[in-house]
């Protein structure tokens, strides 16, 4: 939805909501993720799971379908469906099937039948656009204690367990001679991912979370000396880029998700090339 | 004993990898196992470890043995940015001083602000036993910790290692595949291809048959001791727990295995 729309809406059922209230809403809930991104992110980056993040959030759509038709609450939905799949995906890649394959067939598949079963569910008035591109202009005060309480979760749990899961990303045999288990610090960092599509889904839309917790790292990574310092820039560009998308859509009445992943994208431009600046 | 395993069995895709080896490490003890590539070497550190499933035997520790583990290799993805110092802060923070006075003990004192990623082979064995050593390990255990360093490159990281055991008096747990260097620096070589081939001090297993056979030393009688090697089947190794560091230890007789220490 563009945010000339979202006024037309708001005026013509008259209430009294001012342009301001949905989007201070939009860049609250934007802010909020880009916390939990930012690390997770970087994770996702350091450790090659950005096509997993991928599967995990295609999943999601699946989880936005059961809840409709069950009317549970749609966080809910996604968050289990999320979960099933990245558990489904981790075990299988641990029994040797090739994690491209795999992630290939799950990833497609589960977009697949996610849109097919949300056909089935009747009397949804909600788009399917929404879900797949996300709504922030849309979101509700309800939506923003969903997305700060879920990506508070997220950076408490990563903030927790920060130097055991930093110490099995570098090597799992370093962190089991340290009496750390690294399967149990992949299955937090699972955990943290389920949840971020769960919160995410609203914000970007299923297609464009792993956008979000790639590019803002990537960007951090081109500047970043050390893991802490990639993970708070992470955050921090992910924050301007939903905030720069925000204004991008005011001004030429784009779409708002794909307008904050536009953004992070030419910040990634502008980071690596002043990375190679430096370096050089 | 800090370690010891007995009659561990590893098995990989079906294939045996290990078959009933028996050893162990005491405090203040230096222990090289010496083999071929393929020979099972870092899977038998990695099973004592408790890295790898064992499908038999067992591996005990001494009560809060504190392992200090330096692997052959570091695979650091690009983008992860990691100075030196902030990895010798993994799992445990460690203060600057702590730090300062770990990269002095390997020689590598400025190099703190370094990119690990930077660093040559040699270079990151020697941040990496820093950070093994500011753990305060009862036992090191070091995978072909020499790999890709030059053979002064190769004395001086012996000598460190020599130098670690006096001041700490850690017992200390490597493999490797070179002969020369490490023999001076041990004080008990296990010789090992699948099953444990011979035992003892460098001195008496470089003049073992088996060894010579294994690592294809000397031209002389080469191609009998060779068949002698494959003679005995691998069942007769099985009591390596009341071995006496003879240099030997299957229970057939052969004329020229039973060396003395000089």
């Amino acid at each position: 939805m563009t945010i000339r729309a979202m006024i037309m809406i708001t005026t013509m059922r008259g209430t009294t909501t001012m342009l301001d209230d949905f989007l201070i809403r939009a860049g609250l809930a934007g802010i909020g993720l880009s916390l939990a991104t930012g690390p997770l992110g970087a994770f996702v980056l350091w450790r090659r799971m950005a096509y997993f993040g991928d599967a995990t959030a295609h999943a999601a759509i699946l989880g936005v379908a059961l809840a409709l038709a069950t009317d549970l609450p749609v966080p809910l939905g996604t968050l289990v469906v999320a979960l099933a799949m990245a558990v489904t995906v981790a075990s299988l890649a641990s029994k040797g099937w090739a994690v491209d394959t795999t992630l290939g067939v799950l990833s497609h598949g589960a977009l697949a039948l996610g849109l097919l079963a949300i056909s089935f569910v009747h009397g949804v008035h909600t788009s399917l656009e929404a879900y797949l591109f996300g709504d922030i202009l849309a979101v509700t005060p309800v939506d923003l204690v969903t997305i700060w309480g879920g990506a508070l979760a997220v950076l408490a749990l990563l903030i927790w367990r920060w130097q055991a899961l930093l110490t099995a990303t570098l090597s799992a045999d370093l962190a089991r001679a340290d009496g750390i288990n690294p399967d149990r610090e992949r299955l937090i960092l699972t955990l943290a991912l389920a949840l971020v599509v769960a919160v995410a889904i609203k914000v970007v839309g299923a297609l464009l979370i792993a956008a979000m917790l790639v590019i803002p790292a990537a960007a951090a990574r081109a500047i970043a000396r050390g893991p802490e310092g990639m993970a708070v820039l992470a955050s921090a560009i992910g924050a301007l880029a939903c905030l720069l998308g925000l204004s991008l859509s005011l001004w030429q009445d784009t779409p708002a998700g794909p307008s904050m992943v536009t953004a992070a994208t030419a910040i990634f431009a502008l980071a690596a090339l002043f990375g190679r600046i430096r370096r050089a | 004993m800090l370690l010891q395993a007995q009659d561990i069995t590893v098995r990989m895709g079906g294939v045996e990898v290990l078959s009933r080896v028996s050893m162990g490490v005491e405090a203040g003890e230096i222990v090289t196992v010496l083999g071929p590539n393929g020979s099972g070497k870092s899977t038998l550190l990695r099973a004592v470890l408790g890295m790898v499933p064992l499908a038999g035997g067992q591996v005990t520790r001494a009560e809060g043995l504190r392992l200090g583990y330096v692997p052959q290799k570091l695979a650091i993805d690009p983008s992860l940015p990691l100075t030196v110092r902030r990895f010798l802060s993994l799992p445990h923070r460690v203060s600057d001083e702590e730090a300062a006075d770990a990269l002095a003990r390997v020689g590598m004192d400025a190099a703190g602000q370094r990119q690990i990623a930077a660093l040559s082979g040699g270079q990151l064995q020697r941040v990496m036993l820093a950070r093994a050593l500011l753990g305060h390990p009862g036992l090191l255990v070091l995978d072909e910790p020499t790999q890709g360093l030059d053979q002064p490159g190769e004395a001086a990281f012996y000598t460190l290692i020599a130098q670690v055991r006096r001041d700490t008096g850690a017992g200390v747990l490597m493999v490797s595949h070179d002969l020369h260097v490490v023999m001076a620096a041990s004080d008990r070589v296990i010789c090992l291809n699948h099953h444990i081939c011979c035992e003892g001090t460098p001195r008496v297993v470089s003049a073992a048959p088996e060894y010579r056979a294994l690592f294809g030393l000397g031209t002389q009688g080469a191609l009998a001791l060779y068949q002698h090697r494959h003679d005995h089947s691998h069942d007769e190794t099985a009591d390596h727990g009341a071995h006496d560091h003879t240099g030997h230890d299957h229970d057939h007789d052969h004329a020229g295995h039973h060396h003395h220490v000089g």
